[in-house]
Protein backbone atom coordinates (compact mmCIF):
# COMPACT_ATOMS: atom_id res chain seq x y z
CA UNK A 1 0.00 0.00 0.00
CA UNK A 2 1.36 3.39 -0.92
CA UNK A 3 0.53 6.73 0.61
CA UNK A 4 2.10 10.18 0.74
CA UNK A 5 4.45 9.13 3.50
CA UNK A 6 5.94 6.11 1.74
CA UNK A 7 6.07 7.61 -1.73
CA UNK A 8 9.46 8.74 -3.02
CA UNK A 9 11.15 7.91 0.27
CA UNK A 10 13.12 4.94 -0.97
CA UNK A 11 14.76 6.86 -3.77
CA UNK A 12 16.16 9.53 -1.46
CA UNK A 13 17.48 6.88 0.89
CA UNK A 14 19.32 5.16 -1.96
CA UNK A 15 21.16 8.39 -2.69
CA UNK A 16 22.03 8.70 0.98
CA UNK A 17 23.37 5.18 1.06
CA UNK A 18 25.56 5.69 -2.00
CA UNK A 19 26.99 8.85 -0.56
CA UNK A 20 27.64 7.39 2.86
CA UNK A 21 29.36 4.39 1.26
CA UNK A 22 31.50 6.70 -0.86
CA UNK A 23 32.65 8.65 2.18
CA UNK A 24 33.34 5.41 4.04
CA UNK A 25 35.40 4.21 1.08
CA UNK A 26 37.38 7.44 1.00
CA UNK A 27 38.06 7.16 4.71
CA UNK A 28 39.19 3.55 4.41
CA UNK A 29 41.43 4.40 1.46
CA UNK A 30 43.41 6.84 3.58
CA UNK A 31 43.96 4.22 6.28
CA UNK A 32 44.88 1.65 3.62
CA UNK A 33 47.50 3.93 2.05
CA UNK A 34 48.96 4.78 5.44
CA UNK A 35 49.06 1.11 6.36
CA UNK A 36 50.67 0.17 3.04
CA UNK A 37 53.36 2.82 3.46
CA UNK A 38 54.10 1.69 6.99
CA UNK A 39 54.31 -1.98 5.94
CA UNK A 40 56.54 -1.13 2.98
CA UNK A 41 58.89 0.88 5.17
CA UNK A 42 59.06 -1.79 7.87
CA UNK A 43 59.60 -4.74 5.52
CA UNK A 44 62.13 -3.06 3.29
CA UNK A 45 64.01 -1.50 6.18
CA UNK A 46 64.31 -4.69 8.19
CA UNK A 47 67.66 -5.80 6.68
CA UNK A 48 69.26 -2.56 7.86
CA UNK A 49 68.34 -3.32 11.47
CA UNK A 50 69.36 -6.97 11.38
CA UNK A 51 72.51 -6.67 9.28
CA UNK A 52 76.00 -7.19 10.64
CA UNK A 53 76.92 -3.75 12.09
CA UNK A 54 80.26 -3.80 10.30
CA UNK A 55 78.59 -3.98 6.92
CA UNK A 56 76.32 -0.95 7.48
CA UNK A 57 77.61 2.37 6.14
CA UNK A 58 80.02 3.76 8.68
CA UNK A 59 80.78 0.27 9.96
CA UNK A 60 79.12 0.66 13.37
CA UNK A 61 75.53 -0.39 12.82
CA UNK A 62 72.38 1.39 11.73
CA UNK A 63 71.85 3.61 14.73
CA UNK A 64 75.27 5.20 14.59
CA UNK A 65 74.63 5.73 10.89
CA UNK A 66 71.28 7.36 11.40
CA UNK A 67 71.72 9.58 14.44
CA UNK A 68 74.02 12.21 12.87
CA UNK A 69 71.65 12.77 9.97
CA UNK A 70 68.70 12.66 12.34
CA UNK A 71 70.29 15.44 14.38
CA UNK A 72 71.03 17.27 11.13
CA UNK A 73 67.39 17.02 10.11
CA UNK A 74 66.18 18.35 13.45
CA UNK A 75 68.74 21.17 13.46
CA UNK A 76 67.82 22.30 9.94
CA UNK A 77 64.12 22.22 10.76
CA UNK A 78 64.78 23.90 14.10
CA UNK A 79 66.65 26.79 12.48
CA UNK A 80 63.86 27.15 9.94
CA UNK A 81 61.21 27.26 12.67
CA UNK A 82 63.20 29.65 14.82
CA UNK A 83 63.36 32.11 11.96
CA UNK A 84 59.99 31.54 10.31
CA UNK A 85 57.72 31.40 13.37
CA UNK A 86 58.20 34.94 14.68
CA UNK A 87 58.34 36.44 11.19
CA UNK A 88 55.33 34.44 10.03
CA UNK A 89 53.24 35.40 13.06
CA UNK A 90 54.36 39.01 12.74
CA UNK A 91 53.46 39.22 9.06
CA UNK A 92 50.13 37.49 9.71
CA UNK A 93 49.31 39.94 12.49
CA UNK A 94 50.29 42.87 10.33
CA UNK A 95 48.01 41.65 7.56
CA UNK A 96 45.09 40.84 9.85
CA UNK A 97 45.18 43.70 12.33
CA UNK A 98 47.52 46.53 11.37
CA UNK A 99 47.80 47.04 7.64
CA UNK A 100 45.28 49.17 5.77
CA UNK A 101 42.85 46.89 3.98
CA UNK A 102 44.19 47.29 0.47
CA UNK A 103 47.81 46.76 1.43
CA UNK A 104 46.79 43.77 3.54
CA UNK A 105 45.13 42.07 0.60
CA UNK A 106 48.04 42.47 -1.79
CA UNK A 107 50.50 41.42 0.88
CA UNK A 108 48.39 38.34 1.50
CA UNK A 109 48.57 37.42 -2.18
CA UNK A 110 52.34 37.87 -2.26
CA UNK A 111 52.77 35.59 0.73
CA UNK A 112 50.54 32.96 -0.86
CA UNK A 113 52.63 33.21 -4.03
CA UNK A 114 55.71 32.31 -1.99
CA UNK A 115 54.07 28.96 -1.31
CA UNK A 116 53.65 28.34 -5.02
CA UNK A 117 57.37 28.47 -5.78
CA UNK A 118 58.70 24.93 -6.40
CA UNK A 119 61.26 23.75 -3.88
CA UNK A 120 63.91 23.14 -6.54
CA UNK A 121 63.73 26.85 -7.38
CA UNK A 122 64.29 27.68 -3.71
CA UNK A 123 67.26 25.33 -3.77
CA UNK A 124 68.72 26.95 -6.87
CA UNK A 125 68.23 30.40 -5.33
CA UNK A 126 69.87 29.21 -2.13
CA UNK A 127 72.95 27.96 -3.96
CA UNK A 128 73.29 30.72 -6.51
CA UNK A 129 72.33 33.79 -4.50
CA UNK A 130 71.91 33.27 -0.79
CA UNK A 131 74.97 31.08 -0.08
CA UNK A 132 77.56 33.44 -1.65
CA UNK A 133 75.85 36.43 -0.07
CA UNK A 134 76.13 34.86 3.37
CA UNK A 135 79.86 34.09 3.18
CA UNK A 136 80.94 37.48 4.59
CA UNK A 137 78.37 37.14 7.35
CA UNK A 138 79.73 33.72 8.25
CA UNK A 139 83.27 35.06 8.25
CA UNK A 140 82.25 37.85 10.57
CA UNK A 141 80.47 35.37 12.82
CA UNK A 142 83.50 33.09 12.88
CA UNK A 143 85.75 36.02 13.78
CA UNK A 144 83.52 37.63 16.40
CA UNK A 145 81.30 34.90 17.77
CA UNK A 146 83.55 31.95 17.12
CA UNK A 147 83.68 31.08 20.82
CA UNK A 148 80.08 29.89 20.54
CA UNK A 149 80.38 26.33 19.22
CA UNK A 150 77.65 26.77 16.61
CA UNK A 151 79.56 29.66 15.04
CA UNK A 152 83.01 28.06 15.27
CA UNK A 153 85.31 28.79 12.33
CA UNK A 154 86.73 28.38 9.82
CA UNK A 155 83.68 29.61 7.95
CA UNK A 156 82.67 27.88 4.74
CA UNK A 157 83.96 29.67 1.64
CA UNK A 158 81.00 28.53 -0.46
CA UNK A 159 78.32 29.38 2.08
CA UNK A 160 76.76 25.94 1.55
CA UNK A 161 76.20 25.31 5.22
CA UNK A 162 73.58 24.14 7.66
CA UNK A 163 72.63 27.71 8.50
CA UNK A 164 72.07 28.55 4.83
CA UNK A 165 69.92 25.44 4.44
CA UNK A 166 67.95 26.43 7.53
CA UNK A 167 67.38 29.94 6.17
CA UNK A 168 66.20 28.58 2.79
CA UNK A 169 63.85 26.21 4.63
CA UNK A 170 62.54 29.07 6.74
CA UNK A 171 61.62 31.02 3.61
CA UNK A 172 59.85 27.92 2.31
CA UNK A 173 57.75 27.38 5.41
CA UNK A 174 57.08 31.07 5.99
CA UNK A 175 54.01 31.17 3.71
CA UNK A 176 52.49 28.13 5.43
CA UNK A 177 52.81 29.67 8.87
CA UNK A 178 51.77 33.11 7.66
CA UNK A 179 48.66 32.25 5.70
CA UNK A 180 47.30 29.79 8.27
CA UNK A 181 47.97 32.17 11.15
CA UNK A 182 46.40 35.05 9.24
CA UNK A 183 43.22 33.08 8.63
CA UNK A 184 43.00 32.23 12.31
CA UNK A 185 43.74 35.78 13.48
CA UNK A 186 41.00 37.05 11.20
CA UNK A 187 38.53 34.66 12.81
CA UNK A 188 38.98 36.12 16.28
CA UNK A 189 35.47 36.98 17.47
CA UNK A 190 34.85 40.75 17.20
CA UNK A 191 33.07 40.34 20.52
CA UNK A 192 36.30 39.56 22.34
CA UNK A 193 38.35 42.17 20.53
CA UNK A 194 35.79 44.79 21.50
CA UNK A 195 35.70 43.53 25.07
CA UNK A 196 39.42 44.21 25.35
CA UNK A 197 39.30 47.56 23.57
CA UNK A 198 36.36 48.75 25.66
CA UNK A 199 38.39 48.25 28.82
CA UNK A 200 41.04 50.59 27.53
CA UNK A 201 43.40 48.08 25.97
CA UNK A 202 45.81 49.33 23.35
CA UNK A 203 45.86 47.47 20.08
CA UNK A 204 48.80 45.33 21.15
CA UNK A 205 47.14 44.56 24.51
CA UNK A 206 43.96 43.66 22.67
CA UNK A 207 45.94 41.27 20.49
CA UNK A 208 47.51 39.66 23.54
CA UNK A 209 44.19 39.41 25.38
CA UNK A 210 41.80 38.42 22.63
CA UNK A 211 43.64 37.37 19.48
CA UNK A 212 46.52 35.23 20.73
CA UNK A 213 44.56 33.11 23.21
CA UNK A 214 41.94 32.47 20.57
CA UNK A 215 44.50 31.66 17.89
CA UNK A 216 46.98 29.67 19.92
CA UNK A 217 45.87 26.20 18.90
CA UNK A 218 45.66 27.22 15.26
CA UNK A 219 49.09 28.83 15.30
CA UNK A 220 50.58 25.73 16.89
CA UNK A 221 49.09 23.64 14.07
CA UNK A 222 50.40 26.11 11.51
CA UNK A 223 53.89 25.90 12.97
CA UNK A 224 53.70 22.12 13.08
CA UNK A 225 52.65 21.97 9.46
CA UNK A 226 55.62 24.17 8.66
CA UNK A 227 57.84 21.89 10.72
CA UNK A 228 56.50 18.90 8.81
CA UNK A 229 57.52 20.48 5.55
CA UNK A 230 60.91 21.52 6.88
CA UNK A 231 61.61 17.99 8.16
CA UNK A 232 60.69 16.34 4.90
CA UNK A 233 62.08 18.90 2.48
CA UNK A 234 64.55 17.19 0.17
CA UNK A 235 65.40 19.15 -2.93
CA UNK A 236 66.31 22.50 -1.42
CA UNK A 237 68.52 20.96 1.26
CA UNK A 238 70.14 18.55 -1.21
CA UNK A 239 71.10 21.50 -3.40
CA UNK A 240 72.07 24.02 -0.74
CA UNK A 241 73.90 21.93 1.83
CA UNK A 242 77.31 20.60 1.10
CA UNK A 243 76.83 17.64 3.39
CA UNK A 244 79.26 15.72 5.49
CA UNK A 245 79.83 14.42 8.97
CA UNK A 246 78.02 15.87 11.97
CA UNK A 247 79.59 19.10 13.18
CA UNK A 248 78.45 21.48 15.84
CA UNK A 249 79.29 24.53 13.75
CA UNK A 250 76.48 25.74 11.55
CA UNK A 251 78.74 27.88 9.38
CA UNK A 252 81.05 25.12 8.17
CA UNK A 253 80.14 22.61 5.53
CA UNK A 254 79.05 19.31 7.01
CA UNK A 255 75.96 17.81 8.52
CA UNK A 256 73.23 16.19 6.48
CA UNK A 257 69.48 15.69 6.70
CA UNK A 258 67.64 12.41 6.28
CA UNK A 259 65.62 13.55 3.27
CA UNK A 260 68.63 14.89 1.40
CA UNK A 261 70.70 11.81 2.32
CA UNK A 262 68.03 9.57 0.80
CA UNK A 263 67.67 11.66 -2.33
CA UNK A 264 71.40 11.95 -2.98
CA UNK A 265 72.19 8.27 -2.46
CA UNK A 266 69.08 6.53 -3.69
CA UNK A 267 69.96 6.34 -7.41
CA UNK A 268 73.04 4.20 -6.78
CA UNK A 269 71.80 2.24 -3.82
CA UNK A 270 71.00 -1.47 -3.84
CA UNK A 271 70.84 -4.30 -1.37
CA UNK A 272 71.75 -3.35 2.17
CA UNK A 273 72.37 0.32 1.26
CA UNK A 274 68.84 0.55 -0.12
CA UNK A 275 67.50 -0.95 3.10
CA UNK A 276 69.48 1.61 5.11
CA UNK A 277 67.98 4.49 3.17
CA UNK A 278 64.48 3.12 3.53
CA UNK A 279 65.09 2.66 7.24
CA UNK A 280 66.18 6.30 7.34
CA UNK A 281 62.85 7.12 5.68
CA UNK A 282 61.08 5.13 8.39
CA UNK A 283 62.83 7.17 11.06
CA UNK A 284 61.73 10.38 9.34
CA UNK A 285 58.18 9.03 9.18
CA UNK A 286 58.20 8.29 12.91
CA UNK A 287 59.63 11.74 13.74
CA UNK A 288 56.98 13.50 11.68
CA UNK A 289 54.28 11.39 13.31
CA UNK A 290 55.64 12.29 16.74
CA UNK A 291 55.67 15.99 15.86
CA UNK A 292 52.04 15.84 14.85
CA UNK A 293 51.05 13.99 18.00
CA UNK A 294 52.87 16.47 20.20
CA UNK A 295 51.09 19.30 18.39
CA UNK A 296 47.73 17.67 19.06
CA UNK A 297 48.61 17.18 22.67
CA UNK A 298 49.58 20.84 23.04
CA UNK A 299 46.30 21.89 21.47
CA UNK A 300 44.17 19.61 23.62
CA UNK A 301 45.91 20.51 26.87
CA UNK A 302 43.96 23.75 27.17
CA UNK A 303 40.71 22.53 25.73
CA UNK A 304 38.69 23.70 28.71
CA UNK A 305 39.84 27.25 28.16
CA UNK A 306 39.71 27.19 24.36
CA UNK A 307 36.37 28.92 24.10
CA UNK A 308 34.87 26.00 22.21
CA UNK A 309 32.42 25.41 25.06
CA UNK B 1 32.86 58.04 41.41
CA UNK B 2 30.79 59.27 38.56
CA UNK B 3 30.89 62.08 36.11
CA UNK B 4 28.32 63.83 34.01
CA UNK B 5 28.24 63.72 30.23
CA UNK B 6 27.24 66.68 28.09
CA UNK B 7 26.94 66.17 24.36
CA UNK B 8 26.82 69.20 22.08
CA UNK B 9 25.73 69.08 18.44
CA UNK B 10 27.15 65.66 17.81
CA UNK B 11 27.14 64.23 14.28
CA UNK B 12 28.40 60.69 13.69
CA UNK B 13 29.69 59.66 10.28
CA UNK B 14 30.72 56.38 8.74
CA UNK B 15 32.87 57.60 5.88
CA UNK B 16 30.60 60.08 4.10
CA UNK B 17 27.42 58.58 5.52
CA UNK B 18 25.83 60.64 8.26
CA UNK B 19 24.53 58.05 10.74
CA UNK B 20 23.42 60.24 13.64
CA UNK B 21 22.72 63.94 13.41
CA UNK B 22 22.67 66.83 15.84
CA UNK B 23 22.47 65.16 19.22
CA UNK B 24 22.37 67.40 22.29
CA UNK B 25 21.98 65.62 25.59
CA UNK B 26 23.00 66.11 29.21
CA UNK B 27 23.41 62.97 31.26
CA UNK B 28 23.46 63.38 35.02
CA UNK B 29 25.93 61.58 37.25
CA UNK B 30 24.63 58.76 39.43
CA UNK B 31 21.60 58.22 37.28
CA UNK B 32 20.38 55.67 34.79
CA UNK B 33 19.64 56.99 31.34
CA UNK B 34 17.93 54.76 28.78
CA UNK B 35 18.12 55.11 25.00
CA UNK B 36 15.12 53.65 23.19
CA UNK B 37 14.06 53.66 19.57
CA UNK B 38 13.53 51.40 16.57
CA UNK B 39 16.35 49.28 15.12
CA UNK B 40 18.82 51.24 13.02
CA UNK B 41 17.95 54.59 14.58
CA UNK B 42 21.52 55.12 15.72
CA UNK B 43 21.12 54.71 19.47
CA UNK B 44 23.84 52.05 19.70
CA UNK B 45 26.06 54.05 17.37
CA UNK B 46 25.58 57.10 19.56
CA UNK B 47 26.25 55.09 22.71
CA UNK B 48 29.52 53.90 21.22
CA UNK B 49 30.63 57.45 20.52
CA UNK B 50 30.47 58.08 24.27
CA UNK B 51 33.60 55.98 24.81
CA UNK B 52 34.98 56.22 21.27
CA UNK B 53 34.28 52.55 20.59
CA UNK B 54 32.72 53.40 17.24
CA UNK B 55 36.23 54.21 16.03
CA UNK B 56 36.91 50.48 15.90
CA UNK B 57 35.16 50.56 12.52
CA UNK B 58 37.30 52.09 9.79
CA UNK B 59 36.04 55.45 8.54
CA UNK B 60 33.97 56.25 11.63
CA UNK B 61 34.31 59.80 12.93
CA UNK B 62 32.32 62.45 14.78
CA UNK B 63 31.78 66.19 14.70
CA UNK B 64 30.77 67.98 17.85
CA UNK B 65 31.69 67.67 21.49
CA UNK B 66 31.28 65.01 24.14
CA UNK B 67 32.20 66.48 27.51
CA UNK B 68 32.97 64.28 30.47
CA UNK B 69 32.71 66.70 33.41
CA UNK B 70 33.66 69.46 31.01
CA UNK B 71 36.56 67.69 29.30
CA UNK B 72 36.10 66.96 25.60
CA UNK B 73 36.59 63.27 24.76
CA UNK B 74 37.41 64.26 21.21
CA UNK B 75 39.77 67.08 22.11
CA UNK B 76 43.22 67.20 20.58
CA UNK B 77 45.68 64.86 22.24
CA UNK B 78 43.01 62.72 23.88
CA UNK B 79 43.87 59.04 23.61
CA UNK B 80 40.83 56.80 23.03
CA UNK B 81 42.54 54.19 25.20
CA UNK B 82 42.38 56.57 28.19
CA UNK B 83 38.77 57.44 27.41
CA UNK B 84 37.77 53.78 27.36
CA UNK B 85 39.51 53.03 30.63
CA UNK B 86 37.29 55.68 32.28
CA UNK B 87 34.07 54.83 30.49
CA UNK B 88 33.36 51.11 30.70
CA UNK B 89 31.12 49.19 28.37
CA UNK B 90 28.93 46.09 28.56
CA UNK B 91 27.88 44.51 25.29
CA UNK B 92 24.80 42.90 23.83
CA UNK B 93 26.21 39.41 24.00
CA UNK B 94 28.19 38.42 27.10
CA UNK B 95 31.84 38.36 26.11
CA UNK B 96 34.09 37.15 28.90
CA UNK B 97 37.51 36.12 27.63
CA UNK B 98 37.11 32.38 27.03
CA UNK B 99 40.73 31.53 27.73
CA UNK B 100 40.78 33.28 31.09
CA UNK B 101 39.51 32.10 34.43
CA UNK B 102 36.72 33.98 36.17
CA UNK B 103 39.27 35.68 38.39
CA UNK B 104 41.50 36.71 35.48
CA UNK B 105 38.49 38.04 33.61
CA UNK B 106 37.68 40.37 36.47
CA UNK B 107 41.30 41.51 36.66
CA UNK B 108 41.77 41.81 32.89
CA UNK B 109 41.19 45.54 32.79
CA UNK B 110 43.21 46.24 35.90
CA UNK B 111 46.28 44.49 34.55
CA UNK B 112 46.27 46.56 31.37
CA UNK B 113 49.00 49.06 30.61
CA UNK B 114 51.47 46.91 32.56
CA UNK B 115 49.98 47.82 35.90
CA UNK B 116 51.07 45.55 38.71
CA UNK B 117 48.81 44.55 41.54
CA UNK B 118 49.70 42.52 44.59
CA UNK B 119 48.07 39.17 45.16
CA UNK B 120 46.06 40.28 48.20
CA UNK B 121 44.91 43.51 46.53
CA UNK B 122 43.86 41.45 43.53
CA UNK B 123 41.90 39.05 45.73
CA UNK B 124 40.12 41.95 47.42
CA UNK B 125 39.33 43.59 44.11
CA UNK B 126 37.98 40.36 42.64
CA UNK B 127 35.69 39.88 45.61
CA UNK B 128 34.58 43.50 45.64
CA UNK B 129 33.87 43.60 41.91
CA UNK B 130 32.06 40.28 41.84
CA UNK B 131 30.05 41.28 44.89
CA UNK B 132 29.25 44.53 43.13
CA UNK B 133 27.98 42.54 40.17
CA UNK B 134 25.89 40.22 42.41
CA UNK B 135 27.94 37.25 41.28
CA UNK B 136 30.29 36.58 44.17
CA UNK B 137 28.15 34.00 45.96
CA UNK B 138 27.64 31.99 42.80
CA UNK B 139 31.27 31.79 41.71
CA UNK B 140 33.41 32.19 44.82
CA UNK B 141 34.29 28.49 44.87
CA UNK B 142 35.30 28.30 41.22
CA UNK B 143 37.25 31.46 40.53
CA UNK B 144 39.86 29.49 38.64
CA UNK B 145 37.38 27.92 36.24
CA UNK B 146 36.92 29.44 32.79
CA UNK B 147 34.41 32.28 32.53
CA UNK B 148 32.85 30.65 29.49
CA UNK B 149 31.51 27.86 31.71
CA UNK B 150 28.98 30.16 33.36
CA UNK B 151 25.39 30.65 32.23
CA UNK B 152 24.57 33.55 29.93
CA UNK B 153 23.26 35.74 32.73
CA UNK B 154 26.24 34.95 34.94
CA UNK B 155 28.59 35.71 32.06
CA UNK B 156 26.94 39.09 31.58
CA UNK B 157 27.30 39.85 35.29
CA UNK B 158 30.94 38.76 35.01
CA UNK B 159 31.33 41.31 32.22
CA UNK B 160 29.82 43.95 34.49
CA UNK B 161 32.22 42.94 37.25
CA UNK B 162 35.06 43.28 34.75
CA UNK B 163 33.83 46.73 33.81
CA UNK B 164 33.49 48.00 37.40
CA UNK B 165 36.82 46.50 38.51
CA UNK B 166 38.65 49.37 36.84
CA UNK B 167 36.50 51.90 38.73
CA UNK B 168 35.15 53.73 35.68
CA UNK B 169 33.29 57.06 35.78
CA UNK B 170 30.54 55.86 33.50
CA UNK B 171 29.19 52.46 32.46
CA UNK B 172 27.65 52.11 29.02
CA UNK B 173 25.40 49.12 28.36
CA UNK B 174 24.43 48.15 24.84
CA UNK B 175 21.26 46.05 25.12
CA UNK B 176 22.81 44.05 27.97
CA UNK B 177 19.80 41.78 28.44
CA UNK B 178 18.78 41.04 24.88
CA UNK B 179 20.52 37.65 24.89
CA UNK B 180 19.29 36.66 28.35
CA UNK B 181 16.31 34.84 29.81
CA UNK B 182 13.79 36.77 31.98
CA UNK B 183 15.28 35.67 35.31
CA UNK B 184 18.80 36.72 34.33
CA UNK B 185 17.35 39.93 32.94
CA UNK B 186 15.78 40.65 36.30
CA UNK B 187 19.10 40.05 38.02
CA UNK B 188 20.82 42.52 35.69
CA UNK B 189 18.08 45.10 36.17
CA UNK B 190 18.40 44.84 39.96
CA UNK B 191 22.12 45.27 39.52
CA UNK B 192 21.67 48.39 37.36
CA UNK B 193 19.54 49.82 40.17
CA UNK B 194 22.47 49.32 42.57
CA UNK B 195 25.15 50.50 40.14
CA UNK B 196 23.39 53.82 39.93
CA UNK B 197 24.48 54.60 43.49
CA UNK B 198 28.07 54.81 42.38
CA UNK B 199 28.20 55.19 38.62
CA UNK B 200 26.62 57.05 35.77
CA UNK B 201 24.82 54.36 33.79
CA UNK B 202 23.68 54.68 30.19
CA UNK B 203 21.72 51.78 28.73
CA UNK B 204 20.43 51.07 25.24
CA UNK B 205 17.40 48.81 25.26
CA UNK B 206 14.76 47.50 22.91
CA UNK B 207 12.61 46.58 25.82
CA UNK B 208 10.44 49.53 26.80
CA UNK B 209 9.31 47.95 30.06
CA UNK B 210 12.96 47.65 30.93
CA UNK B 211 13.56 51.31 30.18
CA UNK B 212 10.55 52.20 32.30
CA UNK B 213 11.71 49.95 35.15
CA UNK B 214 15.36 50.90 35.43
CA UNK B 215 15.91 54.40 34.09
CA UNK B 216 15.53 57.87 35.55
CA UNK B 217 15.61 59.57 32.20
CA UNK B 218 14.83 58.27 28.74
CA UNK B 219 15.95 59.42 25.33
CA UNK B 220 13.93 58.44 22.28
CA UNK B 221 15.82 58.17 18.98
CA UNK B 222 14.15 57.84 15.60
CA UNK B 223 15.01 57.69 11.96
CA UNK B 224 13.01 59.28 9.15
CA UNK B 225 13.75 56.49 6.67
CA UNK B 226 16.48 54.22 5.34
CA UNK B 227 19.61 56.17 4.50
CA UNK B 228 18.53 59.13 6.63
CA UNK B 229 20.43 59.99 9.79
CA UNK B 230 19.09 59.00 13.18
CA UNK B 231 18.07 61.82 15.49
CA UNK B 232 17.33 62.35 19.13
CA UNK B 233 13.62 63.11 19.14
CA UNK B 234 12.87 63.56 22.80
CA UNK B 235 14.75 63.39 26.07
CA UNK B 236 12.99 63.70 29.37
CA UNK B 237 12.21 62.05 32.70
CA UNK B 238 11.24 58.45 32.10
CA UNK B 239 7.83 59.01 33.66
CA UNK B 240 7.13 61.83 31.23
CA UNK B 241 8.29 59.89 28.17
CA UNK B 242 6.04 56.96 28.99
CA UNK B 243 2.97 58.84 30.19
CA UNK B 244 2.94 62.28 28.68
CA UNK B 245 5.50 62.72 25.90
CA UNK B 246 5.80 66.01 24.09
CA UNK B 247 6.30 64.52 20.64
CA UNK B 248 3.76 62.49 18.69
CA UNK B 249 6.46 60.08 17.42
CA UNK B 250 7.49 59.26 20.98
CA UNK B 251 3.95 58.59 22.01
CA UNK B 252 3.38 56.33 18.98
CA UNK B 253 6.54 54.39 19.73
CA UNK B 254 6.07 53.88 23.46
CA UNK B 255 2.43 52.92 22.99
CA UNK B 256 3.29 50.41 20.26
CA UNK B 257 1.56 52.31 17.43
CA UNK B 258 4.79 52.81 15.65
CA UNK B 259 5.14 52.96 11.87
Amino acid sequence: MSNTLTEGGAKGRAGDKVFSNLTLLAGCLILLVLFAVAVFLLVQALPAFTADPAKVTGGEGFWSYIWPILIGTLVAAGIALLIATPIGIGVALFISHFAPRRLAQSLGYVVDLLAAIPSVVYGAWGVAVLAPALVPVYEWLAANAGWIPIFAGPASQTGKTMLTAGIVLSVMILPIITSLSREIFLQTPKLHEEAALAMGATRWEMIRMAVFPFARAGVVSAVMLGLGRALGETMAVALVLSGGILTASLIQSGNQTIAAEIALNFPEAFGLRLAELIAAGLVLFVITLAVNMIARWIISRHKEFSGAN
Amino acid sequence: MSKRIDVKDLNVYYGDFLAVEGVNINIDPKSVTAFIGPSGCGKSTFLRTLNRMHEVLPGARVKGEVLLDGEDLYGPGVDPVTVRSQIGMVFQRPNPFPTMSIRDNVLAGVKLNNKRISRSDADDLVEKSLTGANLWKEVKDRLDKPGSGLSGGQQQRLCIARAIAVAPQVILMDEPCSALDPISTLAIEDLIEELKNEYTVVIVTHNMQQAARVSDKTAFFNIAGTGKPGKLIEYSDTAVIFSNPREKATEDYVSGRFG
